[in-house]
């Protein structure tokens, strides 16, 4: 089984062609064959994944099970997963059934739905596995068509301004990346991401970081980072860091539940993932230079999103506002560049998905029943949803950072990493920690506690059997990686541990390289 | 001798012989009855001619002293300019015979039109490129004005005739300075004058006036203002053969005046190329955002289309040309489906064009909205459709010979210019129920447009070889 990857990217793909071309009717149970192909596929997808999860060696940090095509324009079809990248197939592979369940009650247009979410796992696959540059941005970018889509067709009453936001924000930062790759590809004369094949790779080729000048403007770093900001202007958007981030608040509140949770979940973590396969390895100096920038844009965005989510009215706004102040906590990992740093910034993704996609699901509990996501027109819900009150407590709690719940392992690694470094963005990183729980308690308290005043809410009923079937996994998930986080760092820690030397070793060349120009002169 | 130069040209005698023939046979018997059978027969005559000269040609074969080039860049324009010909000519059978257009000299026409610019992609020399740039648009000026009894088809005829005109005019006086200050009319020996170190700065004045009447054919901004009004104004089948195979032609021409006659100063033409692809990229990207019309926002398109295609021969390269014609081929194809669209597109029988008219078409007709979708998507230049790859490609060329800049330009554009392609989506599929379009039931026009859909899509796994073909052809050009 050597071409595994392919199998596990194009089987939704595939589905989404079968119901494409022999579905026919939008009667009842044409839909309901949609729903359920939709949810064997993504089951398929997830068992196979585990497959591949199970063959995984964590020890080797090379990439694995790689898969080499010809293609056209003298590319290459490149697969293939390590450390960084396996968990995260994971995480879209596991989060996908639970969206698909997570949208039975869908009822208009639903083919066009399914095939729609087939098609986004798929290219959402494929760029956690692409090892090629121009294949990793098809991926990157072809994703934003259905989502687009969805956004579009099935979101709430402003979805239109909402879905081309949505798409003309992250094409612009995505079409700046895609000539940064083109400028790459001329300077290294591949496009192969890890070593294969006869090419050199990228990540060993070492792009000119001696100063220049460009139109008067001195760029320290020179290519380096003219390369990293090009790259920076597509994962900034993705991510989203502060201040490119008001397309996010908008996208999730128009988006169904289903989207929202797909974009909160998954979508998110290309940005992260970019940051980790693109801008450390093949910058380390451009990445140095700008690090400084990218730490402080983290610090302001976990405390001004915070403070912003405090005063939102819609439920849906003020997790999508904590979703871009978790971000900040990745980002800062991400470039604190040490141990901790990283393995918590790839922790907290994780468990932000899980947490993140099940706070969403939370909201389209009740949005299902009362079709209003403001925060007024709640309140009491425990004494008619108890059931509903405990999980949406667990994840607040998890939102919050409490011990023992996955949320915790990354915020206090991701901190302890940058503290080593930065200890000013430290402190007012961790001023975060207490905002969090401001308002996502208080979020709580507002929606859930309280006496059953209002009249539209006395005949809500508690959560049906199918809604408690899809939050029992990721319930699992974020007890089983609060208290037991080895089983993500031992999986990441030995590529990431080999990320950092790479990037140590090349910052030391660097320098080196740059005392000995000083030195002739 | 003359027996060998026969050879050479026997492609376009062919079709002329034929347009006559087609002619004085219609004139002599049924007149417009024949018009179906006779634009069938003429889109099978052009596609067997693409076939024959794909299969037969090869190498280099020089006519009449030079002034005809038969090589593998001219062979890869004429097979693309023949097909797209030819396709367009099918689609338009429907809309013309159900709107009393239907009459026997338009075959013939876009023949001639055709032959025209099988000259221009071959010519050698500045006479032999003059007369096929005007047999071309001779015959595209009437085609404009086919609707004799509307207003705006007329105008629109007449505006392109005046402006052709002048533009013409701009052409032939850069002819002549160039013809002054080299001595001859022959690429070989213009090439052979401005590549020697010192350049009459009389032959740079020519060139620049050439480039000026070149523009106005490939629709370059500044040269552009025709634009807009011809394609809204002609019927719409005319309009799809506008936005295909003449744009092929002039940039094949453009490629060959640049790299044959003028190919050693490339650095001073070089300059001019980039600016006229920059304010066209934005142009097309801006000025589209506004319109309403699908004809009039397909123009802007196109003007943006221009301005990508032109990033290749700025470059000024083999792979730029090759890029370039790449580009123009993956850029018909799309036109082609696009077109195939807009031709359906009507209520009550009578032909729409507003494109808030798709209001939720996409409920209606799931499969060919989705087909459009992908094509809008394409000529948006976003993966993983084909369009997407046409960008890669010139952008490759570009950054080979360190034009930054313009690449970083052409992605801000291309940014900008997705919102109008989206825009159409967003009627598609996003719109409120009301208004209903109803489409032709045509069955050529749908296999055209999904035909065109899935080029875009399946054509990602090699692009049906069209890299390599393309790179052969552009060696011939550039040495």
């Amino acid at each position: 089984m050597d071409n595994l990857l392919s199998i596990v990217t194009f089987i939704p793909a595939l589905a989404a062609l079968i119901l494409a071309v022999f579905l026919r009717g939008e009667d009842a149970a044409s839909q309901r064959n949609a729903k359920w192909l939709a949810l064997l596929a993504t089951g398929a997808t997830f068992l196979v994944s585990l497959f591949i999860l199970a063959q995984f060696d964590p020890q080797n940090t090379a990439f694995q099970f790689v898969e080499e095509r010809e293609w056209l324009l003298g590319l290459k079809y490149r697969m293939g997963v390590d450390g960084i990248s396996v968990l995260f197939v994971m995480l879209t592979t596991f989060m996908m059934p639970l969206v698909i369940a997570a949208s039975w009650d869908v009822t208009t247009r639903v083919k066009e739905y399914m095939i729609a979410f087939l098609l986004l796992e798929t290219l959402m696959l494929g760029v956690f596995m692409a090892l090629d540059l121009v294949l990793f941005y098809l991926f990157f970018e072809a994703g934003l068509i259905p989502m687009f889509l969805i956004i579009g067709i099935w979101g709430g009453k402003n979805r239109i301004y909402a879905s081309f936001k949505f798409f003309l924000y992250t094409f612009l930062g995505s079409v700046l990346m895609l000539v940064a790759m083109v400028a790459m590809f001329a300077d290294a004369g591949t496009t192969c991401i890890a070593a294969c094949g006869g090419d050199v790779a990228l990540m060993t080729h070492s792009f000119a970081s001696g100063d220049i000048s460009v139109l008067g403007v001195h760029v320290v770093g020179g290519m380096q980072t003219l390369l990293f900001l090009a790259f920076f202007a597509s994962f900034a958007v993705k991510m989203p860091m502060w201040p490119v981030h008001t397309w996010l608040p908008d996208a999730h509140v128009q988006a169904p539940t289903a989207g929202s949770v797909v974009l909160a979940a998954i979508l998110l973590k290309m940005g992260g993932y970019g940051f980790l396969r693109f801008s450390l390895p093949m910058f380390p100096i451009g990445a140095e230079v700008m690090t400084p920038l990218v730490l402080w844009m983290s610090a302001i965005a976990i405390v001004y999103t915070s403070l912003v989510a405090l005063v939102q009215e819609d439920m849906k706004k003020l997790i999508a506002y904590s979703s871009v102040a978790h971000m900040g906590y990745v980002t800062m990992g991400i470039f604190a560049a040490n141990q901790q740093g990283i393995d918590g910034a790839i922790f907290q993704m994780l468990s932000h998905g899980f947490i993140s996609g099940a706070l969403f699901l939370c909201v389209g509990v009740i949005y299902d029943r009362m079709h209003t996501r403001e925060i007024d027109a709640y309140g009491g819900l425990v004494n008619r949803m108890p059931a509903y009150a405990l999980i949406f407590m667990f994840f607040t709690m998890a939102n919050v950072g409490l011990p023992g719940t996955s949320g915790f392992v990354g915020e206090f690694l991701t901190l302890m990493g940058i503290f080593q470094v930065n200890t000013w963005v430290a402190a007012v990183a961790t001023s975060g920690v207490i905002l969090s729980a401001a308002y996502a308690l208080w979020l709580y308290r507002r929606v859930v506690m309280g006496d059953l005043i209002k009249e539209s809410l006395k005949a809500i009923t508690d959560m049906t059997r199918r809604e408690r079937a899809i939050f029992a996994p990721l319930v699992v998930m974020t007890l089983l990686l609060g208290v037991y986080p080895s089983l993500v760092t031992d999986i990441i820690g030995p590529s990431v541990e080999a990320l950092i030397q790479n990037y140590e070793t090349a910052l030391g060349e660097g320098a080196r390289a740059a005392t000995q120009v000083a030195a002739s002169h | 001798m003359i027996q060998a130069d026969l050879n050479v040209i026997l492609p376009e005698i062919v079709i002329s012989v034929y347009a006559m023939l087609a002619l004085l046979g219609a004139v002599y018997t049924g007149k417009d009855r024949l018009s179906g059978a006779l634009t069938w027969l003429t889109a099978a005559v052009m596609a067997l001619v693409a076939m024959w000269i794909a299969l037969s040609g090869q190498g280099t074969n020089v006519a009449f002293g030079g002034m005809f080039h038969d090589d593998g860049f001219a062979r890869f324009a004429k097979v693309t300019i023949l097909l797209s010909g030819a396709v367009v000519l099918v689609m338009s059978q429907d809309y013309m015979a159900r709107r009393g257009l239907a009459r026997f000299e338009y075959p013939v026409l876009v023949a001639l039109a055709t032959v025209g610019m099988m000259v221009m992609v071959s010519a050698g020399d500045l006479i032999a490129l003059y007369m096929g740039l005007e047999l071309q648009s001779l015959a595209l000026y009437v085609i404009a004005a086919f609707r004799r009894d509307s207003v705006k088809s007329t105008e629109a005829g007449l505006k392109y005739f005046v402006l052709g005109a002048l533009s013409s005019g701009l052409l032939l006086y850069g002819a002549s300075l160039v013809y002054g200050f080299a001595g001859t009319t022959l690429f070989s020996g213009i090439i052979a004058t401005a590549g020697e170190g010192y350049t009459p700065l009389g032959l740079l004045f020519g060139l620049s006036f050439m480039v000026a009447g070149l523009a106005f054919k490939i629709s370059a901004v500044p040269f552009h203002m025709w634009t807009p009004d011809v394609y809204e104004g002609a019927p719409t089948p005319v309009t799809a053969f506008f936005a295909t195979a003449p744009k092929v032609a002039a940039m094949g021409l453009f490629a060959r005046v640049l790299h044959d006659a003028f190919g050693g100063v490339s650095h001073d033409w070089g300059q001019i190329i980039a600016m006229l692809s920059v304010l066209s990229m934005f142009l097309g990207a801006v000025a589209a955002i506004g319109q309403t019309n699908i004809k009039r926002l397909m123009a802007f398109s196109s003007i943006a289309h221009m301005g990508y295609a032109m990033i290749g021969l700025a470059a000024g390269t083999a792979l730029g040309v090759q890029s370039m014609l790449t580009y123009m081929a993956i850029y018909v194809t799309m036109n082609i489906g696009t077109f195939a669209f807009i031709l359906a597109m009507e209520k009550d029988g009578q032909p729409v064009t507003d494109i808030s008219a798709l209001n939720l078409y996409a409920k209606r007709e799931p499969a060919r909205a989705l087909a459009l979708l992908v094509l809008l998507f394409s000529l948006a230049g976003v993966p993983p459709m084909l369009g997407f790859f046409a960008k890669l490609g010139v952008w490759q060329a570009a950054l080979e010979v360190d034009m930054v800049w313009l690449v970083v330009a052409s992605a801000v554009a291309s940014a900008i210019g997705a919102f109008y392609y989206l825009r159409i989506v967003f009627f598609m599929y996003f719109g409120a129920e009301g208004e209903t379009l109803q489409t032709a039931r045509a069955p050529v026009l749908w296999v055209c447009l999904m035909g065109s859909a899935l080029v875009m899509v399946v054509g990602v796994v090699n692009m049906f070889g069209l890299g390599s073909v393309a790179a052969a052809a552009a060696a011939t050009l550039v040495n």
